[in-house]
């Protein structure tokens, strides 16, 4: 058995940013079927345009518009291409210098091999049908034969912003200590471990005490009975909210802990939760039980009197 | 200028941590290394300052998770940085300049292995013209090997020389998780991974994390009998679009280099050089001679746990100082896609002006 408990995890968001006037006249061409580059204080020209002059830091507000052709500087081979690139078999990155440019530009170009592509080798832009205003909208093939024409300018308002989605997979794991946690939810336990130099008992056990940073150590096995600290009620729909609000996130404090569960407190109308309310955890069946705080559905109230302010006032 | 020396350093580096990416059950035993060495505790420390990413992590705020390994009750003077633990220890020698504070512990740890580490460094590329095309790590340290190969500033020849000494030399270090010279014929026999690179000339993906402690004047001497003088450190960076760099060269480690005054004397350099012909390319950039000794640890092709393989690096360099056989070192971190950022380390035995 590993050390640790371990599960995937996808962390994925669709990141909007507004593309300000050059990086903007650079997407707008693109969509539209031509390279835009833009001259530095040198004279140089440079694709994609920066926003400001890499030596200078003056903007840079001279465009100038592009053949889809150019020379390769650079390459690479992509042995074993990863999510999101522009091939999902291997292919060529490549530093690639436009016609009229004078610094090259990251692109992808679709060859079959790496015996197809050298520097030196001339390459013509490949046009998406349907173009969005991004760097996504062409890849670069090989110069020469018989080659579609370009595709009509799509045309439209100006691209001034781009939605690029960004997603993550993660093998996630939990420290050894929540480790033990999770695995007692499993048989239906709730176990903390005690800090061997503050004496306080966390619920999950941590792998540094954060009062004084060692690992928690001896294991507790605790009530599923505790009182309720703080909560708030979460009136605020979110993306994938399971219960339809009003309902109440607590600190549930289990009796024998000196640190707070946060979960749900159900089975009571939401303003009639209050501090020092006495609740006990309600598990799911035995069946849709898992390695998880889930195997919890809630806390309940168990309809005792509550609790004094001072018996949980240092646990705020 | 206050004269500040590295007095501690500890490591922990290998393949596949089996642990939260928060590391703070990593960290706990790294502090506790610090403490046996310095003789101090926590409250002898002034200001603590951490290096890592929550796209690592994959997880938000894990640096505040990792900061339980220290112990903040009461709370603690600290700070964060999402860069190389070299550049908390860059932040934690300006605050001891401030006068503020006369003691430092930076740390950095990562947990490569919980992700594709060369897909999620296309995080740090321009996210317009470059992240949606999703340029791994590799791929962009491949062209910019091309570019060397094609003008003649190197051959494959002098990359597997790079490979074979940094892996022999790795066979001492127990922190390696890629050891083992052979020689240049083998390793040229090898195949392609991202041609013209073979995965040796790539640093092994690594999970690690690493403390270094920071002192100013007398403290210094309190911890250490013969500190490691910080006589020089800077860093800067280079522009954030690829193709208006000179890939064949580094700028920015060029600027760092004068800004310390140059590297004559240095007798041991550790360079962060994650592929085998950046080392070339640092090099020549730092202006380190044939006479210079680079990376006696096996330095980032033997282990490259992101976020703290740069402060390895000054932490390895500061140990040439601590056991007398060197004077004067150089430790170096890199950071960014093809050496775009870059910071150097220069440590003598002797304070600035004065010696003891």
């Amino acid at each position: 058995m590993s050390r640790t408990l371990q599960a995937p995890v996808t962390v994925a968001f669709d990141y909007t940013r507004s593309t300000g006037p050059v990086i903007g006249r650079f997407l707008t061409g693109l969509r539209d079927t031509t390279i835009v580059g833009g001259r530095l204080g040198d004279g140089r020209v440079a694709v994609p345009p920066p926003e400001y002059d890499p030596v200078t830091h003056q903007a840079v507000t001279e465009f100038v518009e592009l053949p889809d052709t150019g020379t390769v500087t650079s390459w690479t081979w992509v042995s074993e291409p990863v999510a999101g690139q522009p091939f999902e078999r291997p292919f060529a990155y490549a530093l690639i210098t436009i016609d009229g440019a004078d610094t090259p530009w990251l692109h992808a170009v679709d060859v079959a091999s790496p015996d197809d592509i050298e520097t030196g080798m001339r390459v013509r832009a490949r046009w998406a049908e349907e173009r969005t205003g991004s760097v996504n909208d062409l890849v670069f093939e090989a110069d020469g034969g018989d080659q579609p024409g370009t595709p009509a300018p799509a045309g439209g308002e100006d691209v001034s912003r781009i939605v690029t989605p960004v997603s993550l997979d993660y093998h996630y794991a939990a420290s050894p200590e929540e480790s033990s946690f999770f695995r007692g939810l499993a048989e239906g336990k709730i176990l903390g471990q005690r800090c061997p130099k503050c004496q306080k008992v966390y619920v999950p056990p941590r792998g540094a005490c954060p009062t004084d940073g060692v690992p928690t150590a001896e294991e507790i096995e605790l009530s599923h009975v505790g009182t309720v600290t703080t909560f708030c009620v979460v009136n605020v729909p979110f993306l994938g909210q399971k219960i339809k609000p009003p309902y109440v996130s607590a600190y549930v404090l289990l009796d024998g802990a000196d640190i707070a569960l946060q979960h749900l407190i159900l089975d009571i109308p939401a303003d009639e939760v209050r501090m020092g309310m006495r609740v006990e955890a309600v598990w799911k069946p035995r069946d849709e039980w898992g390695t998880s705080i889930e195997n919890i559905s809630h806390f309940a109230p168990t309809g005792e009197p509550d609790a004094d302010f001072d018996s949980y006032k240092h646990h705020l | 200028m206050r004269d500040v020396a590295v007095v501690g350093f500890a490591q922990r580096q290998m393949k596949d941590f089996d642990g939260s990416p928060s590391m703070a059950e990593l960290l706990v035993p790294i502090l506790a290394e610090c403490y046996e060495q310095t003789g101090w505790t926590k409250k002898d420390i002034g200001f603590w300052c951490s290096g890592s990413s929550d796209y690592l992590a994959g997880r938000s705020f894990s640096f505040v998770s990792a900061i339980d390994a220290i112990g903040v009750l009461p709370p603690v003077n600290e700070s964060h940085v999402e860069m190389d633990a070299a550049w908390a220890l860059y932040e934690a020698w300006v605050k001891i300049q401030t006068g503020e504070v006369d003691t430092a512990l930076v740390f950095g740890f990562g947990k490569a292995s919980a992700g594709v580490l060369r897909r999620t460094l296309s995080m740090q590329l321009d996210p317009y013209t470059m992240t949606p095309l999703w340029p791994d790590t590799v791929s962009l340290a491949a062209l910019q090997a091309r570019l060397g190969l094609d003008a003649g500033l190197w051959d494959e020849t002098a990359l597997a020389d790079v490979v074979n000494r940094s892996l022999t030399d790795a066979e001492k270090n127990e922190y390696a998780v890629r050891a083992g010279g052979s020689s240049v014929s083998e390793l040229l026999a090898r195949p392609m991974f991202a041609d013209p690179l073979r995965k040796h000339d790539c640093a092994p993906v690594t999970d690690g994390a690493a403390a270094i402690v920071l002192a100013a004047g007398d403290r210094a001497y309190d911890a250490n009998q013969r500190p490691a003088w910080i006589t020089g450190i800077a860093h800067s960076s280079d522009g954030l679009h690829l193709g208006t760099r000179d890939l064949t060269i580094s700028g920015s480690a060029q600027r760092a280099a004068a800004a310390v005054g140059g590297t004559a004397g240095v007798q041991v350099a550790e360079l962060h050089a994650p592929f085998s012909h950046q080392e070339l390319v640092l090099r020549s950039a730092l202006g380190l001679g044939d006479d210079v000794q680079i990376n006696p640890s096996g330095g980032a092709l033997a282990a490259n746990p992101m976020f703290s393989a740069g402060a390895i690096r000054i932490g390895e360099a500061a140990k040439r100082i601590w056991d007398g056989s060197a004077d004067k070192v150089l430790g170096h971190a890199t950071s960014g896609p093809a050496l775009q950022q870059n910071l150097v380390c220069v440590m003598e035995a002797q304070e600035n002006g004065s010696g003891k």
